[in-house]
């Protein structure tokens, strides 16, 4: 036998159980899941988004008020929304949902969640790469940027992309250990970052920061051409910027494994030490930036004003961590599309493209339109899974309708999803709300409240289709 | 031969984070910093992969 064949052997003998429950012999402890959900939470993007919220002029009231409501609604969604599902099923969002709606309607959604995810572990490549240009000295293309000029950026894509595909085809038992190392270290890199650029904003004392934080950081003045955020947008952003994940259910993939069901606590690590934590540190950094004279910093320039070399090896670390379960959760989608297909060829695949979409960083940088659009496609998926999986036995409704009906089409789903997204789209633009993240919570409840009627109908109506045929 | 890596490891954490506090209490300055900070992530990285998930591998 040839090295090139067991190799392949030995990648189609790892079993991530994409079409069958977790076993209980394979499920993990509580700090498994820590490290996991704080590692995938503390990321490059970190030093994306904390920025994000300087520019947009949020004042320090507001940005902290937010920050910490919409981290608690993000905890409290994982911990009673998508982990205790996740235990009951032990299935990923996507079999799941296959055997509710079919093989034809869950495999839209599944190429449009594979596509989401291929495309942000493609700009979390982008940024490692960003880092890894600036210690070696070698260009570094901007985020608008389409065609870059050097060669070496595509090099470097190449090797960033090809590390973090491994790891993803390894597994699940890979994607955790690498995140297990890694996450111990990373949030003290964002604190010490921060604490170390106070003195540069004027602030000698713990009792200087309020002042400054109001009158140089945060300042409630949003920066040329961009809109201006308050409370309500940090709030939603903070509780919606993972809709897919929590209430869209996404993160079955991972508390699949648990073995209690309040194992979806653990995201509290990654939303106050990934999220409020390192958004709040990054934005002191972006204003020392712009203090510097640097007026659209990038992750690797925020990061290196703060912690040096060190910071540059966070946003590589940073930006692993995040884009190998991203990358696995990308195989593990386009694998329901394809369930004959082994998931270490369809990630590999996917691999590949995700290093074409970095070597166009302009593709890739619209994150925060991205994340927005995915969570209104996202949130009536999961009203629907977990109505179909906690009431429908209760009110005398049948679960998993395609599967119990040979793989059947269910209209009711698709009626439900198109009507949710649609419905949420038009009062986007009827009530000119200025934020898309603004529309998940209703997406969800529109979808909740309109697949219950719209089930029954439909089963209904096939029962007296039945009743008629036989006679 | 753990515990020893233990206290390397955990020592290199330390040395990412308590250069940030001196820095701000004007005692070292911003390169001295970013030196320290980074003996620490080496630290870290070098010793951490021997211990970090191999206690728990017998109970899975």
């Amino acid at each position: 036998m040839s090295e090139n064949q067991s190799i392949a052997e030995a990648l189609d003998h790892i079993n991530e159980y994409e079409r069958e429950p977790v076993p209980q012999s394979k499920t993990k402890g509580f700090k498994d899941f820590l490290a996991m959900v704080a590692g995938e939470h503390i990321a490059g993007t970190e030093f994306v988004i904390g920025p994000l919220f300087v520019l947009h002029g949020v004042t320090a009231t507001n940005l902290i008020l937010g920050l910490l409501v919409g981290n608690i609604l993000a905890t409290l969604s994982w911990t009673f929304i998508c982990a205790p599902l996740a235990v009951k099923t032990r299935l990923t969002l996507f079999y799941q949902l296959e055997k509710i709606c079919g093989y034809k309607l869950v495999s839209v959604f599944n190429a449009i969640s594979g596509l989401q995810a291929c495309v942000f572990a493609a700009f979390m490549a982008v940024v490692s790469a960003g880092a890894i240009s600036l210690v070696i000295g070698l260009p570094t293309p901007s985020f608008t940027e389409m065609v870059p000029k050097n060669f070496s950026w595509f090099v470097l894509i190449t090797i960033v992309t090809g590390l973090i595909t491994v790891i993803a085809i390894l597994g699940i038992d890979w994607v955790s250990r690498f995140a297990k190392i890694s996450t111990p270290w990373l949030p003290w890199v964002f604190l010490a970052a921060g604490i170390a650029t106070l003195p540069s904003l004027g602030v000698e004392n713990i009792n200087d920061f309020w002042q400054v934080a109001n009158t140089k950081i945060w300042t409630g003045v949003a920066a040329a051409g961009m809109q201006q955020y308050n409370f309500w947008h940090i709030m939603f952003f903070a509780w919606l910027a993972n809709t897919a994940m929590h209430i869209g259910l996404s993160d079955m993939f991972i508390y699949r494994y648990a073995k209690k069901p309040y194992y979806g606590l653990a995201s509290i690590g990654g939303m106050f030490i990934g999220h409020f934590m390192a958004w709040v540190a990054s934005g002191i950094l972006c204003a020392a930036a712009l203090q510097a004279g640097i007026n659209d910093p990038t992750p690797a320039q925020v990061a290196f004003i703060g912690a040096g070399m060190a910071g540059l090896i966070c946003v590589v670390i940073a930006g692993w961590t995040t884009a190998n379960p991203t990358l696995y959760r990308a195989g593990l989608a386009i694998q329901g599309i394809l369930p004959n297909t082994k998931r270490w060829k369809i990630t590999l695949w996917l691999g590949v493209a995700a290093a074409l979409m970095g070597f166009f960083p302009g593709i890739v940088s619209r994150l925060d339109a991205l994340l927005a659009i995915f969570a209104l496609i996202a949130a009536p998926v999961g009203a629907v899974v977990l109505l179909d999986v906690y009431l429908f036995p209760k009110i005398g409704l049948q679960q998993n309708f395609s599967h119990e009906n040979n793989g059947g089409f269910n209209s009711a789903v698709a009626a439900t999803w198109v009507i949710s997204m649609a419905t949420c789209y038009l009062l986007y633009i009827w009530l000119e709300v200025d934020f898309f993240f603004f529309m998940a919570i209703p997406g969800w409840f529109i979808a909740a409240f309109i697949y219950v009627p719209l089930s029954w109908w439909m089963q209904k109506r096939k029962m007296v289709n039945q009743l008629v045929t036989s006679k | 031969m753990n515990a020893v890596l233990k206290i390397i490891s955990f020592s290199g954490l330390v040395l990412t984070v308590l250069p940030s506090v001196l820095m701000f209490n004007s005692k070292i300055n911003f390169q001295q910093h970013a030196d320290y900070m980074l003996l620490g992530t080496i630290l870290w990285f070098v010793t951490a992969p021997f211990w970090i998930g191999k206690e728990n591998k017998n109970k899975i």
